[in-house]
């Protein structure tokens, strides 16, 4: 199933693929989604229940924590479309969270433009760029891709700074926090929690049906055979650039529910290091699966701040080897655990 | 889109086991699965306002009747500071350091009013989002009295928003923007240390004294923190002869400043004014000295002083670097019997053996913790208000490792603390002040605006 | 004028800097066929392990001998604990593990020897001046430095028998294999011989920009634009593009009103986006892929 030759890349990989150096991926392959876990639905609607919830229930720092959490799992669930679905390495979409969080922040902050319709602005624009990037971008063969986004992460920063007059430079920008409207009668930390929570499904639904589309098969095909996929009749470039311009889309609206959620962007909160944590926080959580980026926005918010206790560059220490791990021993990430996990427990269920 | 016959292709190679036969429900499924999540949304949203945990905020009663008070007690204060521990301006960390071996030495002595300090210290590594989880964490989970301290502008600004909403005092913030003291839309942030805007302006008035004529390259950081102090250079010696005839920026990402520094130096300015954080300073410093047809009143501003910097100069090369200062430097002879350094060292040792003592961060976090302790004796109520009225009535307080002459003063409209600062001589492996105490204020009146909006692009050289 | 001179000067030690670490990547990438994030900090390391030889007082032209031994027997452990997991998979991987490198290494580095900065004994006397225009010997010094670099390993993969036998196994792995070579070495050795180079890059750059742990950060960038310029598989190329780099940085900053200081970062992407358009086609294969 695997073929380590997509037509462009150098000889050199090709010719190490042959020579024995290599591990099967187990579980990665397309066509792996047989059904572990027979409760699924039962499962599903137990943790929307809890979801919705969850804000009545736990303070209003657990609430702003499972907030973020969504928020990271949507712009991971737009990387995942690139990197666990497409096979393709993005280390830029901190540049589309940038771009929705500033649309946020100018619209709402500086403009005065009523919050809600900062998100419709910034899913078109960041559709549109990613789908116009998306096109030339993917056309790079193997490593040429992660490289061009890791320097156009490395740019983001200043080039927000200089324009400064738009932006507020390096003082940033505050941003506005939506408030509940007063019928509601709700904090507003829970309100934010129900807003995200809400784009969230949204997002998630939507990822699910465009996967389980036609488009999102033709994209599985091209990631695990691009030849073979383009004998057939599949378009790899349409498909991959489809597939970039939603992951950017996906990205923007996590920045744009990101300014709302921290109430500030500033150019040192999209450095290179936002990009890295969020191609982390895919492998982490578990590439081309659904549970995968909210399981990789657990880790992003949570780890960090446990790791901290140790000692001050624990966190650091500690995700790098977590990525080098998991990359080793459990490509299919903590989704791919939790799978299997699921799995025995069905099985011993099932047999008792 | 493919049409169909590659449809079926794709679905053919994408799926190699026969069970995933049936997708149609499944898709319908989620679809189905959103809309009914949307629908429980908008069912329990009339439910809101009720919440199973967190009761009310305490509040005091008497004579400070509906002050809030969480976060203290009759025997306690607990405290919050976030630092950048780790990451690139880790080296910030050591104000920590600093501070915690200061309360330790006061919470020895009985603690202030027979309240003992309780710190709480976390890492943001420099970057504001993190900043805003962990003052979320500090005040709604630890129920901190009060922020005390957040390191550098991104993170102060980011957190600042917060603290005035939940009306949480955010006090002595460590950086330098002048807009923490001239922003009236936030009254419960103040900043501590001289602004960059004060020390440019003992910069200039130095200058203006003893080189009237002088020609000045600039290198600065282009943040709020270069901009900052170039703007109120560049303002205060308005109406002299001094002139700056070559600027430079540089990014925090930069990998060196090897190319500003060979365009400053082709400018053959008197003097060149080093707007840098520790590791620029360094590389500017180097280049200097390298340079040998070049040699100008070197000028670096106190944020890149540090002793692994200072170590690295060649005296030789450099002739004269010249800073400008306001807390004693353990380092200098002239404090080796002071009293108030000799208890310092002897803390320190104590309660942050790791922390190196000569470390301006140190010293800093030292005497901010002194400065704070001053404010919690201050307070009249023992409330969030209380500590505010406190820290923004400041009456000429004196704090033994400031300089002698300097001392803490704020007021209505003056959110400065401290505004008087000295120059210093880099000699002998240490900072030796000269000359008098410079009262910016007296000399130059208050600090106007807070370079917020102003205008990038002008960098340009 | 003098500025000018200077400036260019200034550039190229910087440059040279670039192209040391340019050619530990393409060293990398032509064994291996993976692009390595974590070459930087891996040479922020050696320099590190420099540092701390100097600092037990070893004389740096001892010191430098055994961190290149530390540096290219590390490489091999990298690559034959972690890499070798990841050879020959498709692009996640690779990059992955390398970020995650990347990122241990970094943080490891700010465990053992503090985020603070030090500075670096500059091996090559302080100044020099020629004409009206002064500048360092450091800067001429890591020119040269690099150009005996590429001359011994040039001699080394064309007049010695396991530069041919490594050149065998970039050019094709499998036929090397079937000649009974192995493979795994070889490709363990050209991890560790870029390891060395980059150690060489890291040592060269720490006294110019000062050693901390976040010091190659910006210099990544600008040598995977000389890279890129190689395709990845040209070492002069790369060099060459390294040397270009730095010298196109500082007078852009200067001259290119645009530009300006604050966005030079933007040459390296510049020239990145420039080279992968005019290439058209496959990247990757053009240049002269036979040096060595």
């Amino acid at each position: 199933m695997r073929h380590g030759n997509d037509g462009r890349e150098g000889t050199g990989v090709n010719a190490v693929a042959q020579t024995g150096h290599r591990r099967l991926a187990v579980g990665r392959m397309a066509g792996d989604r047989r059904r572990v876990w027979p409760w699924q639905r039962t499962t599903l609607a137990a943790l929307a229940v809890a979801a919705c919830a969850a804000p009545f229930v736990l303070e209003p720092y657990r609430v702003f924590q499972l907030t973020m959490v969504l928020v990271y799992g949507i712009a991971l669930l737009g990387l995942n479309l690139v990197v666990g679905h497409g096979g393709r390495v993005s280390l830029g979409h901190g540049a589309f969270l940038a771009i929705g969080a500033y649309i946020a922040a100018i619209m709402t902050g500086r403009l005065g433009v009523p919050y809600p319709l900062a998100l419709p602005v910034a899913a078109l624009v960041t559709f549109g760029l990613g789908l116009a990037l998306g096109r030339p971008a993917l056309r790079l063969s193997g490593p040429y891709l992660a490289v061009v986004t890791f320097v156009t992460a490395a740019v983001v920063p200043p080039v927000i700074k200089r324009f400064g007059t738009v932006t507020g430079g390096s003082m940033g920008l505050s941003v506005p926090v939506p408030s509940p409207p007063s019928w509601t009668g709700l904090a507003e930390d829970q309100w934010l929690y129900l807003l995200v929570l809400a784009v969230a499904a949204v997002a998630f639904a939507a990822a699910r049906n465009l996967l389980e589309s036609r488009a999102g098969r033709a994209l599985t095909a091209v990631r695990e055979n691009p030849a073979a996929a383009e004998i057939l009749g599949v378009r790899p470039g349409s498909h991959r650039a489809l597939a970039f311009g939603w992951s950017a889309m996906y990205a923007g609206v996590a920045g744009t529910l990101y300014a709302w959620v921290v109430g500030f962007v500033s150019p040192d909160s999209f450095t290179v290091t936002l990009s890295i944590v969020l191609l982390a926080a895919v492998v982490i959580g578990g590439p081309g699966s659904l549970a995968g980026p909210l399981l990789g926005g657990v880790f992003v918010t949570f780890v960090p701040a446990a790791a901290q206790r140790a000692g001050d560059a624990i966190p650091g220490i500690v995700s790098g080897l977590l990525i080098i791990v998991v990359v080793c021993f459990a490509p299919t990430g903590l989704a791919g655990l939790l799978r299997m996990a699921a799995g025995g427990v069905a099985r011993r269920l099932g047999r008792g | 889109m493919t049409g169909g016959m590659s449809y079926g292709a794709a679905r053919a190679v994408a799926r190699s086991t026969p069970r995933g036969a049936a997708r149609g429900p499944a898709v319908r499924g989620a679809a189905v699965r959103g809309a009914a999540m949307a629908a429980a949304l908008v069912l329990v949203l009339p439910l809101g306002g009720c919440r199973l945990t967190g009761g009310p905020e305490a509040v005091a009663t008497g004579s400070c009747a509906g002050q809030q008070v969480t976060g203290i007690t009759e025997d306690t204060v607990k405290v919050g500071g976030i630092y950048p521990l780790s990451g690139p301006a880790s080296a910030y960390g050591l104000i920590a350091s600093g501070v915690r071996a200061y309360f330790g030495h006061v919470n020895d002595g009985g603690g202030v009013d027979g309240r003992k300090i309780e710190f709480l210290v976390r890492d943001d590594g420099y970057q504001p989002a993190r900043a805003v989880e962990e003052v979320r964490r500090l005040v709604e989970l630890e129920e901190v009295f009060t922020i005390f301290q957040t390191v550098g502008t991104p993170s102060t600004a980011a957190v600042r928003d917060y603290a005035g909403r939940r009306r949480v005092p955010q006090v002595f913030v460590a950086t330098g923007a002048s807009r923490w003291g001239t922003d009236g839309g936030y009254p419960w942030t103040i900043g501590y240390q001289p602004s960059y805007v004060a020390e440019a302006r003992v910069y200039a008035q130095h200058l203006k004294e003893t080189m009237p004529w002088a020609t000045v390259a600039v290198l600065y950081q282009n943040d709020d923190f270069g901009r900052d102090l170039r703007d109120g250079f560049a303002d205060a010696i308005r109406g002299s002869e001094v002139r700056i005839v070559a600027e430079q920026s540089y990014e925090v990402t930069d990998p060196g400043v090897q190319g500003q520094l060979a365009n400053l130096a082709s400018s053959g300015a008197d003097v060149l004014l080093s707007v840098t954080t520790p590791k620029f300073g360094a590389q500017a410093l180097a280049v200097d000295a390298a340079v040998t047809s070049w040699n100008p009143l070197h000028i670096l501003n106190s944020v890149a002083v540090s002793p692994a910097v200072m170590e690295t100069v060649d005296t030789g090369k450099v002739p004269e670097i010249v800073s400008a200062v306001y807390q004693k430097d353990p380092a200098n002879p002239e404090w080796e019997d002071d009293p108030a350094v000799e208890v310092y060292r002897r803390s320190l040792l104590s309660y942050a053996p790791e922390a190196d003592p000569a470390a301006p961060q140190t010293v800093f976090g030292w005497t901010v913790a002194q400065a704070f302790v001053e404010a919690l004796r201050r307070m009249e109520c023992p409330t969030r208000e209380g500590l505010l009225e406190a820290v923004r009535n400041l009456d000429d307080v004196p704090v033994d490792t400031l300089l002698p002459g300097i001392t803490l003063s704020t007021g209505p409209g003056d959110g400065f603390p401290i505004e008087s600062m000295m120059l210093a001589r880099f000699e002998e492996g240490h900072w030796a002040p000269f000359g008098k105490v410079i009262d910016t204020r007296a000399v130059f009146g208050p600090v106007r605006t807070a370079s917020e909006d102003s205008p990038a692009g002008s960098s340009a050289g | 004028m003098a500025g000018l001179l200077l400036q260019i000067v200034q550039g190229l030690s910087l440059g040279a800097v670039y192209a040391g670490l340019a050619l530990a990547l393409v060293l990398v990438h032509r064994f291996n066929g993976i692009v390595n994030f974590a070459q930087g900090e891996l040479a922020m390391l050696s320099a590190y392990v420099a540092w701390q030889l100097l600092d037990a007082g070893l004389p740096f032209w001892a010191a430098l001998p055994v961190t290149l031994a530390v540096s290219l027997v590390g490489g091999m452990l990298v690559e034959r604990s972690i890499i070798r997991r990841v050879e020959g998979d498709r692009e996640l991987a690779p990059v992955a593990v390398t970020v995650g490198l990347m990122v241990f290494v970094n943080a490891a580095a700010g465990l053992v020897w503090s985020f603070a900065v030090r500075s670096f004994p500059n091996p090559f006397p302080a100044a020099l001046s020629f004409g009206s225009a002064q500048s360092g010997f450091s800067a001429l010094g890591v020119l040269g430095v690099v150009a005996v670099m590429m001359l011994l390993l040039h001699a080394f993969f064309r007049h010695t028998g396991a530069g041919l036998i490594m050149r065998a196994v970039a050019a094709d792995p499998v036929a090397a294999r079937l000649s009974g070579v192995r493979v795994g070495r070889v490709l363990g050795l050209g991890w560790g011989l870029a390891a060395a180079v980059g150690a060489i890059a890291g040592i060269l750059v720490a006294p110019l920009l000062f050693l901390e742990p976040n010091m190659m950060g910006g210099v990544l960038v600008y040598a995977f634009a000389a890279a890129v310029v190689g395709g990845f598989r040209d070492p002069v190329a790369a060099v060459v593009a390294g040397l270009g780099l730095g010298v196109a940085e500082t007078l852009a900053g200067t001259y290119v009103a645009f530009v300006g200081a604050d966005l030079k970062v933007i040459v390296p992407l510049l020239v990145i986006v420039a080279v992968l358009v005019l290439r058209r086609g496959p990247a990757g294969t053009a240049g002269t892929a036979g040096q060595w």
